[in-house]
């Protein structure tokens, strides 16, 4: 199964393409066949799984080359190796949930076929990431999965803020593909190759100078941060909750921003080449994360609050592998890319299931702000309990997966110590947060009457993946039991396997830490023990800032947005008057030589066309006498050429110089002639007019 | 020889100023014969002068007399039209075809 593992991407291609050729007008036919397809996908990729179980890791590579451009070789092919086949599963189990659960979320949207279609193109670009490699395929998904992101968030894109959100989002995570392809762009042109293995080969053997390498570290992480939705690139994320629910949990929680961890976590090799580029690593995950806890804690949006929830658990990751890069490059053993990318498996079930819950209680109440919800456990009951169980599971509380992955975080940060306490703080704040949405949405009475009403439980083909990505949420997590020596840690990993024991103390500090959050929340929301105003009122400052995000977008606005348009207006202006200006100008003057050689035409040419013809009219007038009628006067007339001609024949032997005189003479001779003629036929005429009088 | 051509020249001469001064048709066409004349003298004595043997110049002479015979038969039926025409055989009668 393995070496057909290329038929993983192409299957949800094959459906993209019969979905918007053939099924879009039967929109039954159209889905049924998408889900089909993802299906086939899903059981592939948990065939490949096994195999990759039972190779033990062993890494699998197919490729032929397409191309070669001086000495770089262009290669398309796959490479299924452990984190690849995680991959294959987290991207295909969210993937089959979240569109078995948009046939009820997207029911009656007048772009039902089009919508399985995007998804079908999201997924054949995300397996095709996972699957491909080299930089160069690798690439060209990243821009794919960028382009269905940008589809999909602006899929409602008659309203204007889903179309701004789709804009912004793909210009912001433009700007980190443009450091990713100026890193990869350095390590082609370092390495000569493309291939992950050679390049790897090529850095392990010192190919690239330290300060190169750093350097491609951190702009291959730009790509990262700009997909991963990091700082200083998170402000897309939050905007990007515009587009649909199911769009929300496939790509903005589960996979796509994964891809920037999946990125770093694939170029390890690079990494831990620099301890400074992994360190840069560790501080931006690990900022990102505070910033984006902070920000959930005040937020209303239930979407919003799970978007800064995912932003902050990305950064868990991402802090998580760089810390891994650089106790590797300081040749210390850490948990931390073990740590990452069980992470990013178990947080992909339970955010992916946070989201769909979330697209559930939207669908009941159709609002999104949970100021006006509440109460909801007593109508919604599957969708309810599944929402906190994840919740939970985020919380870090054991032994569901959340638990266990956490935990690892925390374990790769034993070696330092501020990040241990930074990474504690989170891991507090999303316990209260997501326990203050689950409290204002859930329990407490219906704030708005009319609206809990009218609530309802989704219909099953939504409940349906709720429940499944539910128990992945509650067992994802065991493959990495610390009691396991073949687990997770065994099976991906990077290097060398690094099996830690349990760390019974630390477990014991973050669940303590946990079951803090939620207590508090309880205690604020539930039994409204500390009023939320109150703490609010309080800390006014900083519940303003967290309220407004740190005012980055305010801020992008100001330092970036006002200088480029400011930019922008200059070059409109200097376009308005200069370039237009000559382009007139040139229009101008060809008016002006047009007019020139207009009156040149009428006067000159005409004018010689004109005066050719009064000449000859002129010379006929007066010539026309010469025919008078008389057979005696051409007898004459004869005569007298014939002598001129015998004259000029002889004449012209001896005396050469004499013949322009002599035709000169003879023409006068004819002019006088006709002269004479005319006058005497005049004379006649009179005459005969008088006679006939008579 | 040269007299022979004197005398061709001064017939010729003779024809011409008839066919140029003669009112009457009929003198202009009589003129126009002695013109004829004037070249079969000339053709005759080249004949005679010049070539040793042979009857070239004698053969264009019985030519120019055939085709003189034809013109003066021509010449005639035109002067007659005239005659019915304008009652008069003057030249400058029929001067009409001109501008």
């Amino acid at each position: 199964m393995t070496e057909h593992a290329y038929l993983i991407p192409l299957l949800p291609l094959f459906a993209f393409v019969m979905v918007v050729f053939f099924l879009r007008w039967k929109e039954p036919l159209a889905a049924g066949f998408s889900i089909a397809m993802i299906l086939c996908t899903w059981v592939m990729s948990i065939w490949v799984l096994i195999e990759t179980l039972a190779r033990h890791g062993e890494p699998y590579e197919f490729f032929f080359y397409i191309t070669s451009f001086a000495s770089l070789n262009f290669e398309i092919g796959i490479l299924v190796d452990p984190l690849t086949a995680m991959m294959l599963i987290v991207v295909t189990t969210v993937g089959s949930c979240v569109q078995i659960y948009s046939l009820g979320y997207m029911k009656g949207d007048p772009k039902f076929s089009r919508f399985f279609a995007y998804l079908s193109l999201f997924c054949f670009s995300m397996l095709g990431l996972v699957l491909a490699n080299n930089f160069f395929m690798i690439f060209i998904f990243w821009e794919l999965v960028g382009l269905t992101s940008y589809l999909l968030i602006g899929f409602w894109s008659e309203k204007k803020v889903a179309a701004d959100a789709g804009k912004k989002a793909f210009i912001t995570t433009r700007i980190g593909d443009l450091g990713f392809i100026v890193g990869l762009l350095l390590v082609a042109a370092y390495c000569g190759t493309f291939n992950y293995g050679e390049v790897f080969d090529k850095i392990g053997a010192g190919v690239m100078p330290l300060g190169v390498l750093t350097m491609a570290a951190i702009f291959l992480f730009c790509g990262a941060v700009g997909k991963s939705a990091q700082f200083p690139l998170h402000v897309w994320l939050p905007d990007a909750m515009e587009g649909p629910t199911p769009v929300s949990a496939l790509i903005h929680a589960a996979t796509m921003v994964a891809a920037g961890v999946y990125l770093v976590a694939r170029f390890m090799n690079v990494f831990i080449g620099s301890a400074d580029a992994s360190m840069v690593v560790a501080v931006i995950g690990i900022i990102t994360s505070v910033l984006a806890a902070s920000i959930a804690l005040v937020q209303n949006d239930i979407k919003r609050v799970l978007a800064y929830s995912t932003v902050s658990q990305l950064g868990y990751m991402i802090m998580a592998l760089g810390l891994y890069g650089y106790d590797t490059a300081q040749g210390h053993h850490s948990a931390g890319y073990v740590a990452g990318t069980l992470h990013l498996m178990t947080h992909a079930f339970f955010k992916g299931l946070l989201f769909l819950g979330a697209g559930s209680v939207i669908h009941a109440v159709h609002t999104n702000d949970i100021q006006e919800m509440g109460g909801l456990f007593r109508k919604m009951k599957a969708t309810s309990i599944t929402f906190m169980i994840a919740s939970l599971s985020i919380a870090g509380i054991f032994p569901l997966s959340g638990f266990w992955s956490k935990d690892e975080i925390v374990v790769a940060t034993s070696h330092h110590p501020i990040f241990m306490v930074l990474t504690l703080t989170v891991a507090f704040m999303t316990a209260f947060y997501m326990w203050r949405l689950c409290f204002l949405t859930f329990f407490g009475e219906p704030r708005d009457a009319e609206r809990y009403e009218h609530a309802h439980e989704s219909p099953k083909s939504m409940t349906g993946p709720l429940i499944v990505l539910g128990v992945l949420s509650v067992v994802a997590g065991w493959v990495a039991l610390p009691w396991l020596h073949h687990g997770f840690s065994s099976f991906v990993y990077h290097g060398e396997v690094h099996h830690a024991g349990p760390n019974y103390l630390l477990m014991l500090i973050s669940t303590v830490v946990a079951v803090s959050g939620i207590v508090l929340a309880w205690l604020v929301y539930h039994k409204k023990a500390i009023s939320a105003d109150a703490l609010a009122e309080k800390f006014r400052p900083i519940h303003t800032l967290l309220y407004n995000k740190y005012y980055f977008d305010e801020l992008y606005d100001l330092i970036l947005i006002r200088p480029i348009l400011a930019f922008g207006r200059f070059w409109w202006s200097f376009d308005a008057r200069v370039v237009d200006g000559m382009v007139n100008g040139t229009g101008r003057a060809t008016i002006l030589w047009s007019d020139l050689k207009e009156w040149f035409d009428v006067h000159i040419v005409d004018g010689a066309v004109n005066g050719c013809g009064w000449v000859v009219n002129q010379a006929a007038s007066k010539l026309k006498y010469l025919q008078t009628g008389a057979v005696q006067f051409y007898a004459l007339f004869m005569l007298l050429m014939i002598v001129a001609v015998a004259l000029f024949k002889f004449e012209m032997t001896r005396v050469a110089t004499t013949w322009p005189v002599l035709t000169a003479i003879f023409f006068s001779g004819v002019v006088l002639l006709g002269l004479l003629v005319r006058q005497t036929a005049n004379k006649k005429k009179t005459a005969d007019v008088l006679e006939s009088d008579k | 020889m040269q007299y022979y051509l004197i005398l061709a020249a001064i017939l010729f001469a003779i024809g011409l100023f008839g066919v140029i001064t003669r009112r009457n048709t009929i003198g202009i066409l009589m003129s126009l014969e002695l013109m004829f004349n004037a070249a079969i003298i000339n053709f005759v004595t080249f004949n005679k002068y010049s070539l040793a043997e042979g009857l070239t110049g004698q053969m264009f002479g019985i030519f120019i007399i055939v085709i003189a015979a034809a013109e003066a038969t021509v010449g005639l039926a035109i002067v007659l039209l005239i005659y019915r025409n304008w009652r008069g055989i003057d030249s400058d009668n029929y001067s009409i075809m001109k501008w």
